[in-house]
């Protein structure tokens, strides 16, 4: 008996627990695809490569395990790129497998050759061109290692053809990696850990800042006991909805650039931040030197270059979220907070989002609250870029910690119906719907995978709110450019355009299309109760804006509530 | 801003070059040299990089360097006992009058006369960093034709 490396390439896959694999074929993964439709993994032909990568990049956002992308040499695995760099921005752990030219062809140009190991070091965990048969095993293992433990990311294994041809007589997969460079820490160190407990008990302002880590980490329900004990205020990243329990009575919603007030204003008179798996992005902390000015900051997160990479820490603590959270809650006791939470509370009530509605028109955050009430918070939701995504995460009320896929380092449009693709496959034995909320921008950048929806028969629900513009970038044209809408224009005129209902119907989907406030429920509750793909395009005000908000470079205090 | 040494040791594979000299290049940091080569173990390369940046910025590069997968270990030499050694080949311009004289001179320097040319003399420098530059800066001279200096290369003590 022997092996071709394809198939030893699907037995790794197998014993690293692959189930689902997106991608595209081509001519140097033919051998790979040749034995693939014999294998048991379900596999999921998008109709782009940039698609099977946003895919896998969404399946590993909500099941936590990698995603998978097999896509061909040059073309194909340039196409992944995009996807490769949402992934790495969010820290989600994917591995892609490109073809390759023959390794003798390597560095001569040849037919659909590309560099692609090359071109995507600085957006990749790490990288592998397999040169060597007897490598492809442990590698294929050590790929799923890297992308999965300590902070997660993409990986790339880059696979000559004559490889995946090439045969052996026997092959074994190791059973453990020993990769002498990459030792992930996840135990906190006991005495910072104490030193934090000590800072928690004196702190008379404390604040907790938690992100995408905590979900990444699966410490939400550790992070829930945390707060419980100490009923300390918390404010979450875009990429944290839904790891605090929106019931939590000192919960102060997202901060940042388009947070709430409440969540800026209280980051800025805190005395003590407790920071959880947050990279202190700029869409975050404003301008940086006023950012908390009276605060020590104490920073728990993976990945030691995390830590005072952009503001100065007092408490490091590297580990894992979930085990140094454990270890914080045997000790933790909480100071006196009262006059706090009051203060937190009072800002609250007294700042509390806008919701536009009843005056005759359609307000996209109307949408938005009416999909969280109907779903009661609880369906898995993907969006696009732009001023819908901040919608979302404004009103949609988010239970679960890997609730929310949306590319928020990158912010690359054109992410969300593959988000979503992937969602809904990791869901598929349940057939939980997925909502992708998108924008008439967004959507058009892979609008393609409708075919894959609709060929899978994915009970994906596509909400495009059309405002007929590139609506975020028309904002800051509105506010900081004085209305100079140039090129964010993408309407006809007055009719709403392209018409993504006769669009949606060509690919044979459902669909409809909503003007009035009062047609909003019906068409939600239409859309969930179908079983299988469903488009509604929600025509909504062109100019409306996102508000709060902190223009880009200020600090957390001066916020924008409204048009003036 | 402050130079720094920093001895990396990587995994003796391809594609670890580029990757750590991408990596500086795509973060923005300062490198004054780089130098990788063998070491006793021929699964290791070891690295001399020379940085300049300051504290924080040093900090980021090693914690970035040490994120790498196929870095095994990173020492900041700078604030530690360490010996670091440049090399230079220097092609000075000679006549007649002037070949004696600095022959002469380059001895004193501790230079190595490498090759004596029909109007040039190919001397080499090594030492540590002010003892090359020290070397080159007399040799200028007599008109230096040609030249090039390596990066450090260090070791702990
Ligand atoms: C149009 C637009 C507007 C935006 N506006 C806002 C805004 O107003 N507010 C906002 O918050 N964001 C906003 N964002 C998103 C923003 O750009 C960043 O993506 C986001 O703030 C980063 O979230 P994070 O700090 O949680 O970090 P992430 O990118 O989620 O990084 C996770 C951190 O956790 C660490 N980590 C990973 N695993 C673990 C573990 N097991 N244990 C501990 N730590 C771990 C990682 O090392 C990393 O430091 C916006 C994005 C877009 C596109
Ligand atoms: C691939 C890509 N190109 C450009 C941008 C810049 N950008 C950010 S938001 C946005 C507008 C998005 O428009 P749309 O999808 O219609 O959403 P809206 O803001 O109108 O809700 C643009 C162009 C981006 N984020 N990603
Ligand atoms: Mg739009």
């Amino acid at each position: 008996m022997s092996y071709t490396g394809a198939q030893i390439l699907m037995e790794s896959l197998k014993s690293v627990g692959v189930e689902h694999i997106f991608g595209y074929p081509g001519g140097a993964v033919i051998p790979v695809f040749d034995v693939l439709n014999k294998t048991d993994f379900k596999f999921i032909l998008t109709r782009h490569e940039q698609a099977a990568a946003h895919a896998a990049d969404g399946y590993a956002r909500i099941t936590g395990k990698p995603g998978v992308v097999i896509v061909t040499s040059g073309p194909g695995a340039t196409n992944t790129v995009t996807g490769i760099a949402t992934a790495n921005m969010d820290s989600s752990p994917i591995v892609v497998i490109t073809g390759q030219v023959k390794t003798t062809l390597i560095g001569t140009d040849a037919f659909q050759e590309v560099d692609i190991t090359g071109i995507v070091r600085p957006i990749t965990k790490h990288r592998y061109l397999v040169k060597n048969i007897h490598d492809l095993p442990r590698i294929i293992k050590e790929a799923f290692y890297i992308a999965s433990t300590g902070r997660p990311g993409p990986v790339l294994i880059d696979l000559p053809i004559d490889i995946s041809l090439g045969t052996v007589e026997k092959f074994s997969i190791p059973d453990k990696v020993n990769l002498r460079g990459y030792k992930p820490n996840y135990k906190g160190h006991p005495l910072q850990i104490k030193k934090l407990a000590q800072a928690i008990k004196e702190a008379k302002r404390p604040i907790v800042y938690v992100g995408g880590g905590v979900k990444w980490s699966g410490a939400t329900k550790e992070l829930r006991e945390f707060l419980e004990k100490t009923q300390i205020p918390v404010t979450s990243t875009l990429m944290g909805l839904g790891v605090i329990d929106p019931d939590y009575k000192y919960y102060l919603d997202m901060l940042g650039m388009h947070g709430t007030v409440y969540a800026n204003l209280s980051i800025n008179e805190s005395d003590l931040i407790i920071a959880i798996g947050v990279r202190f992005d700029d869409r975050v902390t404003g301008k940086v030197e006023t950012f908390a000015p009276n605060a020590k900051i104490a920073h728990i997160d993976i990945d030691s270059a995390s830590i005072s990479k952009i503001i100065k820490v007092d408490i490091p603590v590297v580990g894992d979220a979930k085990q140094i959270l454990q270890e914080l809650n045997k000790i933790v006791e909480p100071g006196d907070y009262s006059e706090w939470q009051q203060f937190v509370l009072k800002l609250k009530e007294e700042n509390q989002l806008d919701l536009p509605h009843g005056d005759g028109r359609l307000h996209p955050q109307w949408i938005i609250k009416r999909t969280s009430d109907l779903t009661n918070g609880e369906v898995a939701i993907a969006t696009d870029v732009g001023q819908h995504q901040m919608w979302v995460a404004q009103y949609y009320k988010f239970k679960y910690e890997k609730q929310l896929l949306t590319s928020g380092g990158l912010g690359t449009m054109g992410s969300g119906l593959p988000f979503a693709i992937g969602a809904a496959v990791a869901q598929l034995k349940e057939r939980k719907p997925v909502i992708v909320f998108s924008g008439d921008g967004s959507i058009q950048m892979n609008i393609q995978e409708l075919a894959t929806i609709k060929h899978e028969n994915l009970p994906v629900k596509i909400f495009i709110l059309n405002n007929s513009y590139l609506g975020m970038v028309r904002q800051w044209q509105e506010l900081f450019w004085n209305r100079n809408y140039s090129g964010t224009f993408l309407g006809t005129g007055t009719k709403y355009y392209p018409d993504f209902v006769k669009l949606a119907e060509s690919y044979d989907i459902p669909a409809i299309r909503v003007f009035k406030e009062e047609e909003v429920d019906d068409a939600i509750r239409k859309a969930l109760e179908y079983d299988g793909p469903y488009l509604i395009e929600f025509v909504i005000e062109k100019e409306e804006n996102v508000f709060p908000m902190v223009p880009a470079g200020r600090g957390l205090t001066e916020i924008m509530r409204g048009m003036a | 801003m402050k130079k720094h040494i920093i001895n990396v040791l990587v995994e003796n594979q391809f594609g670890v070059l580029a990757q750590i000299a991408g990596l500086f290049s795509s973060r923005g940091y300062n490198i004054s040299s780089l130098i990788v080569g063998e070491t006793e173990d021929p699964t290791l390369s070891r690295m001399t990089i020379v940085v300049e940046g300051n504290e924080r910025v040093i900090e980021q590069v090693i914690k970035q360097l040490n994120k790498q997968i196929d870095v095994i270990k990173v020492v900041n030499l700078t604030h530690k006992d360490h010996i670091a050694r440049e090399l230079a080949l220097v092609k000075v311009n000679a006549t007649k009058q002037t070949r004696q004289e600095i022959i002469t001179l380059a001895s004193a320097l501790k230079g190595d006369i490498v090759e004596v040319g029909k109007d040039f003399i190919l001397i080499e420098f090594t030492g540590d960093e002010h003892t090359v530059e020290n070397a080159i800066e007399l040799m200028k001279n007599y008109g230096i034709k040609e030249m090039i200096k390596t990066g450090k290369v260090a070791l702990s003590k």
